[in-house]
Order: structure tokens, then C-alpha cells, then sequence
């Protein structure tokens, strides 16, 4: 005869232990009350993240416990030369019987931004899901529907060589510059946006480079090694990769975001994606690479413009430090539109190379110009001359 | 995912790294350890184009079953003793996270492996997720729980409060100083690869014990992260090993990573485990147990010891001694009595021990009622406010610990305490091992070798002299811990919400004032001192006044 024996499982209880069981001093206090919303109300977005990163100039009473060989810790201000209302004070100095107090929340003005996009864990997720699930199938219903066959030769060597290269400015900047910058920024509102950045651009990186990989397997004498040819030593990438380069070696934090997403991108990245490839594409027949480079297109207008402006509208508008911001953001666009605009040029003979051409080159330039214009007058800076070199 | 093998994408997208040919990446951060470029493989071959629907698709489980849990009523059978205690541990856990993120760029420079970079981008994402969803729980936790306060302030609290200050270690260590001890070996190679396991697998299984379903479903989603982060940090250590000249860093890193994540996660999760749980079943796994299973078996001997024929220098004495910190000398019920001395200074409620703990513990735990049954006794009769004071400043033959200046979890194992005068300042220690931290291994020379980017503990490191002279009302205002009332305290000694029992500032003005212990050390003549250290090491156990033990 079997016996069974008893498991060994907790027992459940009732405790009555839910939202409004009782009435007592905070029982009905339910918002963080650390910091002060942007809008009236607290947003989901930032619930999740202000003030996960502290600062010892508001809360952070014992201050940073750990520090680089020089004895800085945290997140210092000065790791970019721009400067929040507020940057100047010092962090207050702890000593016996001093107290744990420090300047009103939020202290400086680098804790009033926050991420348009409002971009949490759930956000991107769902974000970059949706873009890599929409190009498997549009890859996917371009494959059953022999689509690549429509390609001329001239077409299929210039989405291995070009389209292709262009993957490594992705990956450069996603890596270097922007997931490298998710450690530099002092708020966290800050650096979550940074590293989403980072994210889109190493998907489209990825995005190219899988796709390139189905058209090796799909097109007879397609080249999935080309680009890396054309990146290291076709002269027309020279000059993006001289520029790329010099991006991911820059300093300051906010130089960098800046003269990746205020300079380089509408001058060199948009030119390339939205003044070449998406031009000369569909009259090329094929209608799949614009899918993938929209998709990186939207990337960047719609998400990591979006949080960029305002990032810097802040402190071009600051209510201390709006002169000394403004005149280091004219100079580096003083030094960072030369060298894009050369850049540019670089890539004009792409624009002879497909079958079906595009608009002209200096068309495609105007438009990327007016472009960025249109984005530095936005933020209220000056155009400066080097455009027009 | 395209019908594409992941082998073959994770293969194509190598082809994305270059050389530079124009202009080096900034280098930020400094190491002292050498790699020597090597063709070591991305262990986490992960591909954005799977990894992102693959994160939605756990976002669609966890965040569905969050909604399930409110509509099932979760809360009717939470254990409030529990979730009390998640008041602190989820105030904590986000910054480590993010920490983690902000860490991976440590690597880009230092370690000369384009194919790692890609599985250290990916970790800087996936920790992006930890810190949101974590958020995100807490913010539930706050709209659904009985009682919102400490997790309505949390971060604030965090930052401001000595146990918080605990648990940002695990988190500035990643972030600072040489760039390997903190994000691969402090962060990947010790951190995640030995404690998650009972962080984030060992306390939520408590957590289910107790009602609480949510705390497992977004810990276990975090932990299947967790699992290729270890895989990043094996492939960096292994290329760490492949260059002699690493040994003895790779040897001092072990021995201030594994001390003080043992420091700082057992007397936490520790003390969340059983000092958190309603759940006494006599079968059910004690920290010692899970300790011994998760982090003894399984990270010890079956992941470290087999790298010591690599050359890996294995810190086999700090381990043996962490295990017996934790079984022969107390260390977590020290720390939870330490927790519960403290209660009026942090941020959540604690609930008293009853008689069914009591027999729990002294069977998971021969000798426990000998040692600390008295106190709790005390604790419950002084839990609920009638003209006494709190138990911190009753006599309970119990004498208040001094602080590490290391890991700032207080001396409690009164026998090891050490001093040392460093910088011009009398510092007190729990161990020995958190000496040699301060003392040798922070430093730009370590056993005559220079060390230049070796990082320094800094910071405002006892929180007591910060309010030292202060009456504890003025304190626990300046902290912040009181309710919307303005009157009654967050914290409260018993899980009573009947405000009549409620502990209120003007409790805590009647107290006498705040002595920080490090200030009057260094008041001390040396015989002051020297009589000062042989009756604290005279000690305990549960902080017995020397000769009132035995």
C-alpha cells in the first residue's frame, strides 16, 4: 500500500495587506516625492527614472564612496565644459554634526531634462522589436516575391559596396561615441537616452549587415565582403571615416551628442540615407533597402533628434549659463561643420554610380543643408560660415 | 528571426568592428592590467534583430502578470513583514543596475576585443531593462501595497540613509577606479556571477513564500539576463589570465571583490530572507543553506576552482572565513539585529520576532535563542511607544556598534574588529580583510608595484558623525523618514498601523543625542583607545557589553 505524503508547500494568508485597507498617516501617499515633475502630473517615464542616479548635491548625504585614482567619483559635472544653472556649486561639505542636507531639489539644471520619447525599458523594447520584426518581413515577402532579381548589376554592386560601408558608421558611433557617452552625462534622464541611442544605431548596423548577409545568399555574385573593402580603402568613404573616427575620439560628452546628432547626421547621415539611397533606389527597382534605411531614418528624426534638441535647448536657454553655452556650441559647430561638410563631398561620386540617378549631388547637399539649418535655428545658434565652404 | 542560423548572423555582424585608421576612440578610463589583443569569441553570440522581440516577449509575461496580480487581489495575502523589508532592498537594487550599464563603456578601451564589445553593448542595454522594470515594481508596490510610505520616498531615503549608503558599494564599485577591478572583476566575474544567485533567485523564491508572486516573476526575468553577463565576464577574465603580469591584480581584485560583495549582499539579502519571511517551515532552506547551495557549490567550486590551474590566485581562506561568518559567528542575525537596533533611523517597518521564529531559528540555527532571543524579547516589548524610548537607547545589554570604514556595515562580530590611523584619522574595521581593502589594496602601490589607476574610497564613510550632537527628531527630519502627518515616522518597530502606536517625532525628541562612534574614537587618548578596543573585541555575541556574555 502506498502512502503520500504531505508536501512541504507555504501556506497562503490572508492579510488584508492591500491599497486602502486602512487609514493612517501616508496611507493614501502614493507618489515618489523625491523629485518635481515637468508637467502637473508624474509620467510613467518619469517615475522609472529620475533620480536613480543620485547627485551628492541634493540627496546624497555621505556623498560618492568610490572614486578614480584622482578621487572623483560619480558622474562630474565637468566632464563636458557646458554648464545647467547651478553647475557652480560646490557639493556641500559633510563634516561632523554638519547634516545631511544639501541644495533644494533639483539642485542644477542638468535634473530638468527629460527624454521626449520618454524612452523606458517597455518603450524600447517594443520600439526596436517592431523595426526588426517589420524588416524580417519585408525582407522576407521581397525574397518570395524574387525581388532582388529586378536589380541591375551596376545596382547590386552599389548596395554591397555603399549601402554596405555605411554599416560601419553605425556600429562606430553606436559603440564608441554613443554607448561609450552613457557613462559621461550627470542625470540619469541623460544617460538612459544616450544609451537608447546607442541601441538604434547598433541595430541598423546589425540590420545592414544581416541583410547583407540575405543578399549574399539571394543574389548570384553579390559581394558580402565588399563593404569592408569600400569602409577600408575605397577613397569616396574616406572622408566619412576620417570624420567618423574623430567623433567617437572627442572628450566632452556633450560635443560628442552634438556633433553626432546636430552636425554629422543631418549633413552626412541624412545625405547619405535620405539624399542617395532612398533617391536612387526605387528607380534602381528595388524597393527593400529603402525599408531598412527608413527605418534608421526614422531612428534618428524621430527619436534621437527628438531627445537631442531638447537636451541642448536646455542649456542654450539656461538661466545662469545661456551665453557661455551658446558661444561653445557655435564654436564647436565652427569646427564640426568643416569637417562634415567635407565629408560629404567626399561621397560625391556615389551619386554617379547608379543607373538611374538620383538628384544631383549639390541638390542632395542644398536639401541636407537646409536641413540642418532648419535644426540650428530651432535651438536659436548661428549658421555658420564653414557651411557654405 | 529570419530563417538565418544565429550562427551564421553572429558570424556576418563580426564583420562590423574595423580598426581605426585616422583617429583613436577617446580612452577615458585607465587599468593597470595588460591584454594582449586576442581572438577571444563573443560568448553571448546574441544578434539584435532576435534579442529585441525575445526582450519583448519577457516584457509581455512579466507585465502580464503584473496585471494579474491586481486583478487576483495579491495584495489580501502579501505578507506585510516581507514587503516592509522590499521597502529597502528595491530603493537599493535600481542604481546598481544602471551602475552596471554605465560600467560597460569601462571596457571598450581597456580590453582590445571589438567581439566582446558587441555582448558589453548588449549588457549595457539589458541593464537599462533591469533598472526601468525595477522601477516599475517598486512604483506598483507603492500604488497597491497597504503602506506607500518608504516607497513613495524611496530614492530620496536611499540616498540619504546608512543602509542605503551599504548598498550604493554595489554600485559605485562598478563605475570607478581601475577599470577591470570594477566592471569585470568587482561587477561580472564576482558580483553577478556569485551573488545574483541568491539576490535574484534564492530571495524571490521567499518572496513567492510570502504572497508576493511579482517580486519572482521580474527577478527571474532579470536573471536570465544575468546569465549571459557571466558569459561576458568569463571571456574578459580568461583573456586577463593569458598575461602573467595580471596574477597578482587579478589575485588583490578577487580578494576585495569577494569580501565585500560577502560584506554587503549577505548581511542584506541575508537578513531579507529570514528575518523577512513569514514562512517558517522546517524544511525550507535557511540563507546558510542557500548560501552554502548557490554560492559555495556552485560559484566556488564548480566555477572558480577550476580556474586556478590558469594561474587563477583563489581567495580559498576569505571564502572558507565568509562561511564562517555566516555559520559559526552570526553574521547575518548580527546584522539583522543590528537592522532592528537602528529602525529609527530608516525608512521601513520591522516586524517583531514571535515565538514560531524563534523556534525556526533555533533549529536552522542551534545556540540562535542563547544569543539573540532575549533581544528580540525586548525588541517586541519596546516595539510599541509608551514613554520609553527606542530600543537603541534602552538598556537591553546591547552596546551599538562602531561602523567599517570599508564595506559600513558596523563591526558587529565584536572579536574581529580592527583598528588602523590612516590619512590622519583613527578608523575602525570589521575585518581584517576590510582593512587590507582600505589600507593596501586602494592605493596607488600595492606590495611594490605601482598602481596608478587603482581608485580610492572616498565619501563621508560614517554616517553616524554626520549627525553627531544631533537630537534624533532633528534627524530623522533632516533624512526626511516621516510620514505626510508631519509627525509620524516611516519607520516603526511592529507592522501596527493604528497611529495611536505609532512612534512620532516627538518620541524621538526625548531621546538623548547621537554620539558618533568614529568621532569620539578619535577623541581618545592611545591607552583610551587601546582599553576602548580590547573590551569592544571582548564583545558579543548580539553585542553584549564585555563580561555580561558568558
Amino acid at each position: 500500500m502506498t502512502t503520500t505524503q504531505e508536501r512541504s508547500v507555504p501556506k497562503p494568508a490572508f492579510t488584508d495587506a492591500e491599497a486602502g485597507a486602512r487609514e493612517f498617516p501616508d496611507s493614501n501617499a502614493r507618489k515618489f516625492n523625491y523629485f518635481v515633475p515637468a508637467k502637473r502630473k508624474q509620467s510613467h517615464y518619469e517615475d522609472v527614472t529620475v533620480e536613480v542616479q543620485p547627485d551628492p548635491r541634493h540627496y546624497l548625504a555621505q556623498g560618492w564612496l568610490y572614486g578614480f585614482s584622482d578621487g572623483k567619483g560619480g558622474y562630474p559635472l565637468e566632464w563636458t565644459v557646458l554648464k545647467a544653472w547651478g553647475s557652480d556649486r560646490p557639493a556641500p561639505v559633510r563634516g561632523p554634526g554638519s547634516g545631511g542636507q544639501g541644495y533644494e531639489w533639483p539642485a542644477h539644471g542638468w535634473h530638468e531634462f527629460r527624454d521626449p520619447n520618454e524612452e523606458w525599458e517597455l518603450t524600447l523594447y517594443r520600439y526596436n522589436a517592431n523595426v526588426v520584426r517589420q524588416l524580417n518581413q519585408n525582407i522576407e515577402a521581397a525574397k518570395r516575391a524574387k525581388a532582388f532579381e529586378q536589380w541591375s548589376t551596376n545596382w547590386v554592386q552599389f548596395v554591397a559596396q555603399h549601402v554596405g560601408a555605411w554599416m560601419h558608421v553605425n556600429h562606430g558611433l553606436g559603440l564608441y561615441l554613443f554607448a561609450n557617452a552613457n557613462r559621461r552625462a550627470p542625470t540619469n534622464m541623460h544617460n538612459n537616452a544616450i544609451s537608447v541611442n546607442s541601441m538604434h544605431k547598433i541595430r541598423s548596423a546589425q540590420d545592414l549587415a544581416l541583410y547583407n548577409l540575405t543578399l549574399s545568399e539571394e543574389i548570384d555574385g553579390f559581394d558580402g565582403t565588399a563593404h569592408v573593402e569600400a569602409w577600408n580603402s575605397d577613397p569616396v568613404w574616406q572622408g566619412v571615416r576620417d570624420t567618423a573616427e574623430r567623433l567617437t575620439a572627442i572628450d566632452d560628452w556633450c560635443e560628442a551628442i552634438f556633433a553626432a546628432n546636430v552636425v554629422f547626421e543631418p549633413l552626412v547621415g541624412e545625405l547619405f540615407r535620405s539624399n542617395l539611397v532612398q533617391q536612387a533606389a526605387p528607380s534602381n527597382g528595388d524597393f527593400v533597402t529603402p525599408t531598412l534605411v527608413g527605418a534608421e531614418e526614422f531612428d534618428y528624426a524621430e527619436r534621437d533628434l527628438r531627445y537631442t534638441k531638447p537636451m541642448f535647448q536646455l542649456l542654450i536657454d539656461d538661466r545662469e549659463f545661456a551665453e557661455h553655452n551658446t558661444r561653445i556650441l557655435q564654436q564647436w559647430l565652427e569646427t564640426w561643420v568643416p569637417r562634415c561638410v567635407a565629408a560629404a563631398r567626399t561621397m560625391q561620386p556615389l551619386w554617379s554610380q547608379p543607373d538611374a540617378k538620383p538628384p544631383r549631388f549639390e541638390d542632395s547637399f542644398d536639401h541636407a543643408k537646409n536641413r540642418f539649418r532648419g535644426i540650428l535655428s530651432d535651438l536659436g545658434l548661428r549658421v555658420p560660415k564653414e557651411l557654405d565652404q | 528571426m529570419s530563417r538565418q542560423s544565429v550562427a551564421k548572423a553572429h558570424q556576418k555582424i563580426q564583420e562590423l568592428s574595423w580598426e581605426p585608421a585616422y583617429h583613436e576612440p577617446v580612452s577615458q578610463y585607465g587599468t593597470d592590467y595588460t591584454f594582449r589583443k586576442a581572438k577571444k569569441k563573443d560568448p553571448l553570440k546574441q544578434v539584435l534583430r532576435s534579442y529585441f522581440p525575445m526582450q519583448e516577449e519577457k516584457d509581455h509575461r512579466v507585465y502580464g502578470a503584473e496585471d494579474g496580480a491586481i486583478r487576483g487581489n495579491m495584495f489580501r495575502q502579501v505578507q506585510e513583514r516581507w514587503l516592509e523589508w522590499q521597502k529597502l532592498f528595491l530603493s537599493i537594487i535600481p542604481l546598481p543596475e544602471i551602475s552596471a550599464a554605465r560600467a560597460m563603456p569601462l571596457l571598450f578601451r581597456t580590453v582590445p576585443n571589438p567581439e566582446l564589445h558587441n555582448g558589453q553593448a548588449i549588457q549595457m542595454i539589458d541593464e537599462v531593462r533591469h533598472s526601468t522594470i525595477q522601477q516599475n515594481l517598486k512604483r506598483l508596490y507603492m500604488n497597491n501595497y497597504i503602506d506607500p510610505a518608504g516607497f513613495n520616498s524611496s530614492l530620496r531615503n536611499f540616498q540619504n540613509d546608512y543602509c542605503g549608503t551599504i548598498g550604493r558599494q554595489f554600485a559605485e564599485g562598478f563605475i570607478t577606479g581601475d577599470a577591470i577591478t570594477a566592471a569585470s572583476i568587482y561587477l561580472t566575474i564576482v558580483a553577478e556571477t556569485a551573488f545574483t544567485n541568491t539576490l535574484f533567485v534564492a530571495m524571490p523564491a521567499e518572496a513567492a513564500a510570502n504572497g508576493d508572486y511579482l517580486l519572482p516573476t521580474v527577478f527571474h526575468s532579470v536573471q536570465s539576463d544575468e546569465s549571459r553577463h557571466i558569459s561576458n565576464g568569463y571571456a574578459t577574465l580568461l583573456m586577463a589570465l593569458s598575461d602573467e603580469g595580471n596574477h597578482q591584480l587579478l589575485a588583490r581584485d578577487l580578494r576585495y571583490a569577494w569580501w565585500t560583495n560577502h560584506r554587503v549582499v549577505d548581511a542584506a539579502i541575508g537578513t531579507f530572507i529570514e528575518y523577512g519571511t513569514k514562512d517558517r517551515r522546517k524544511d525550507r532552506e535557511s540563507y546558510a543553506e542557500m548560501w552554502r547551495r548557490w554560492i559555495y557549490d556552485d560559484y566556488y567550486r564548480s566555477y572558480l576552482v577550476p580556474l586556478e590551474k590558469y594561474g587563477l590566485e583563489i581567495p580559498h581562506d576569505l571564502i572558507e572565513e565568509s562561511w564562517n561568518q555566516i555559520w559559526h559567528k552570526g553574521y547575518v542575525h548580527e546584522v539583522a539585529q543590528f537592522f532592528a537596533t537602528g529602525w529609527l533611523a530608516n525608512y521601513w517597518r520591522i516586524d517583531p520576532m514571535t515565538d514560531e521564529d524563534f523556534e525556526w531559528f533555533e533549529h536552522k540555527y542551534p545556540g540562535w535563542y542563547d544569543k539573540y532571543g532575549k533581544w528580540w524579547e525586548n525588541y517586541s516589548r519596546l516595539s510599541v511607544p509608551n514613554g520609553h524610548n527606542p530600543i537603541a537607547l534602552e538598556d537591553v545589554d546591547y552596546v551599538y556598534p562602531h561602523r567599517c570604514w570599508t564595506c559600513m556595515v558596523p563591526c558587529l562580530v565584536r572579536e574581529d574588529m580592527v583598528t588602523d590611523k590612516v590619512e590622519g584619522q583613527w578608523r575602525t574595521y570589521c575585518h581584517e580583510a576590510c582593512r587590507w581593502t582600505d589600507v593596501e589594496a586602494f592605493r596607488p602601490t600595492y606590495q611594490g608595484r605601482s598602481t596608478p589607476n587603482m581608485g580610492q574610497l572616498i565619501g563621508s564613510r560614517e554616517w553616524e558623525t554626520l549627525y553627531h550632537g544631533w537630537n534624533w527628531a532633528d534627524i530623522v527630519s533632516d533624512m526626511g523618514f516621516v510620514r505626510d502627518d508631519g509627525n509620524t515616522l516611516v519607520a516603526q518597530p511592529h507592522l501596527d498601523l493604528d497611529p495611536k502606536k505609532m512612534w512620532t517625532l516627538d518620541h524621538l525628541r526625548r531621546c538623548p543625542p547621537l554620539q558618533s562612534p568614529n568621532v569620539v574614537l578619535n577623541e581618545m587618548t592611545d591607552e583610551e583607545r587601546a582599553v576602548f578596543q580590547a573590551d569592544y573585541n571582548a564583545q558579543g555575541p548580539a553585542g553584549r557589553p564585555a563580561g555580561a556574555a558568558s
